[in-house]
């Protein structure tokens, strides 16, 4: 599904990965490791289209993402660091938000899916006077939302809780069984087991 | 154009293409300027209203020409680089800003000494003065721009949408501030018939205006081979460059 | 998916989330007004309240205060967007990123040019301004203002990554709302002496088309390069 083609990314002059080359095909996860500094954020964005490579292509379905990117944005969830979760709106009207941007119905199991993430009774509470791990569970709450093929995590498990971490695994799990991919960073390694992850380490170089 | 232009895209090349051209303008330039400026300094006869204040000229209309002209040749170098990713071209948006600047700045400057004799102050709020002014603000936003951000590479690409933005603005600027107020004296070298110009004069205006695109020219492929230098100073080609050819790293 | 019925829901869902995101912080709609009305106030304090000077003045007067106004707005128009990563989520949504702008700039105009028309007839008294003119200065506001919200979107775009923003962005911006100031204040002008002004009317409806035309592409384009 996604073919990335020897991309090369450089930063205030120091070039964090050259000649990378891999590829993701259905139901399989890769889990991105390397040093703070290494890269896996900077990779992370030029997959998601943010950003450019200096050189080499990333491919969606084979098109190049950066000629035509209507069916790599309908394909791809992606959740950064910033978590485009606004402080001043509650939880239901944030996931409204987003799914009317997304070009998503309106669900009306909203609520059964901020109780699944154990907001019950906080999403009339705008965000900003959440804690920062149930701010992140807004957030992840697209990960029950979207219909997304490939899903592109930047440290999804920050400040989440243990349960919280084998909730959103067992979402993986259900994402990965329907012919999803995920790509994700993390330090912390998945709890549960998943036979199809691989590990992708970007070195830190000078 | 695609095929002629693509070798071009590559910094390596641009580089050695800033090489060649440089010497051909800069002779040009040097000799334009020495002709230009004697002939019309010393030999064009003096004008018999104006007297010889007139001769500023000489550097005012070149430079307020040029000004509009780098502006213009900035904004499709910037189009250039949106379109086609072309990163030596963003360089070269950065190259010509300071110098287009300068040269507004110059234009304004000599504007005002001449305005003085003629008009009787330095400044009036006159359609074309008010232009050129806010075409250096447009230059100093566009330098300003590209300063602040830390990323070039953004700075590079914010600038071009900046300059873009500009050039669709300065013909409205341009009349608007016309139609608002005119006091300046109107064009004359584009009226060649009708002789609003005399050709002792004229000829070593055109002199003039060909070696300061020249003399500008230089300095922005100055400009520009140091941006690509500076962009790609973690390339080997520059490396080799920097240490003579000798030890490649 | 990609029905006029969607984009219609897109730009509405912007516009309005935008709106209560103003309301649930009122001090953003009354910060600019508030604004306004000092600016216009310190005029008379400062040229001497002669009532033939301030009618002459009036327009000028007015406009230059509506365009510093709209400024204090600018900055804010996408800085918490893209600080709380909304920005990016935009730019993978399956919507042209254009028209998310364009919601977003018709919002900024609610907010803050808007309330600035409604207050006018109130300055015009103020400033002692006929009525015919009155009317001219309505007019020219009430096209005038969402060209401003147009031109200052780009600015906005341009500098939204940067720290020290602001001041950049009126550098950027000023320069770019002469060609509005002057066909608008010619307009009250021509207004006050009971001339035809329906001429700096229309070329500040074509700049109005052609800005909201070309202004989003440009904003879209400025707001990748300020997330990248």
């Amino acid at each position: 599904m996604l073919k990335v083609d020897s991309i090369c990314c450089v930063r205030q002059d120091r070039c964090l990965f050259e000649d990378l080359s891999f590829e993701l095909h259905q139901g399989q996860i890769v889990q991105l490791e390397g040093q703070n500094g290494a890269g896996k954020t900077s990779l992370l964005r030029i997959l998601a289209g943010f950003v450019r490579a200096e050189s080499g292509k990333v491919m969606w379905q084979g098109v190049d993402i950066a000629k035509d990117n209507l069916q790599f944005a309908c394909d791809t969830l992606y959740i950064g660091h910033k978590t485009g979760v606004n402080g001043q709106l509650t939880a239901l009207e944030n996931l409204a938000f987003w799914l009317e941007t997304h070009g998503l119905e309106t669900r009306q199991d909203l609520l059964d899916v901020l109780a699944q993430l154990g907001l019950v009774g906080l999403e009339d509470v705008p965000v900003r006077l959440l804690s920062a791990g149930q701010q992140r569970r807004v957030a992840l709450a697209r990960l029950w939302l979207n219909k997304a093929k490939l899903w592109m995590l930047d440290e999804p498990f920050t400040a989440v809780d243990k349960k919280g971490v084998v909730l959103l695994q067992q979402q993986f799990k259900k994402h990965l069984a329907q012919g999803g991919a995920i790509i994700l960073t993390s330090h912390q390694d998945l709890t549960e087991h998943f036979p199809e992850l691989s590990r992708l380490v970007l070195e830190y170089r000078f | 154009m695609w095929k002629w232009l693509h070798p071009y895209a590559k910094a390596e090349k641009a580089y050695q293409v800033c090489n060649t051209l440089m010497p051909y303008f800069a002779v040009v330039a040097v000799i334009g300027l020495i002709v230009g400026w004697t002939w019309g300094l010393a030999y064009a006869p003096a004008d018999y209203q104006q007297k010889d204040s007139y001769r500023i000229i000489f550097i005012h209309v070149p430079s307020a020409i040029l000004s509009m002209g780098a502006y213009t040749s900035m904004a499709i170098t910037a189009f250039i680089a949106m379109v086609w990713q072309i990163r030596n071209a963003e360089l070269a948006v950065i190259a010509i800003a300071p110098v287009g600047a300068a040269v507004a700045a110059i234009a304004l400057i000599t504007g005002a000494a001449w305005g003085k004799p003629m008009w009787g102050t330095w400044w009036v709020w006159d359609a074309r003065l008010t232009t050129m002014l806010i075409l250096l603000f447009l230059y100093i936003g566009v330098i300003a721009l590209y300063h602040a951000f830390e990323d070039k590479g953004a700075a590079g690409r914010a600038s071009c949408i900046l300059a873009m933005v500009g050039v669709v603005n300065v013909p409205i600027i341009h009349y608007s501030v016309e139609w608002w107020n005119t006091l300046h004296q109107g064009s004359t070298i584009t009226k060649f018939d009708g002789s609003a110009i005399d050709s002792s004069m004229l000829y070593p205006l055109l002199i003039n205006i060909l070696a300061f695109a020249c003399l500008m020219a230089v300095i922005v492929l100055m400009r520009l081979k140091n941006e690509i230098l500076e962009r790609e100073k973690h390339r080997p080609w520059v490396r080799n460059l920097v240490s003579g050819g000798k030890n490649a790293v | 998916m990609k029905t006029h019925d969607s984009y219609w829901r897109l730009f509405s869902s912007i516009y309005k989330k935008d709106l209560t995101l103003a309301f649930r912080q009122r001090s953003e709609i009354i910060n600019p007004v508030l604004f306004f009305i000092i600016v216009i106030t310190l005029f008379p304090l400062g040229v001497g309240p002669e009532p033939n000077l301030l009618a002459r003045m009036a327009p000028g007067i007015i406009w230059v205060a509506a365009l510093l106004s709209t400024m204090l707005g600018l900055d804010k128009m996408f800085r918490d967007d893209y600080v709380d990563g909304t920005l990016e989520q935009m730019m993978l949504s399956p919507f042209p990123t254009s028209l998310t702008v364009l919601a977003k700039i018709a919002a900024h105009w609610t907010v803050t040019g808007l309330p600035l028309v409604l207050m006018t007839p109130m300055f015009a008294l103020l400033l002692n301004l006929e009525s015919e003119a009155l009317t001219a200065t309505l007019l020219t506001l009430l096209i005038g203002t969402p060209l401003l919200s147009l031109i200052g979107a780009i600015g906005a775009a341009l500098t939204v990554g940067l720290q020290k923003g602001g001041v950049l962005l009126s550098l950027l911006v000023l320069p770019l709302y002469i060609p509005v100031l002057i066909f608008a204040t010619s307009a009250i002008d021509a207004g006050a002496m009971s001339l035809d002004y329906s001429g700096q009317l229309a070329i500040l409806g074509a700049l109005l088309a052609g800005a909201s035309v070309l202004a989003p592409f440009a904003v879209s384009s400025s707001l990748k390069v300020s997330v990248s």
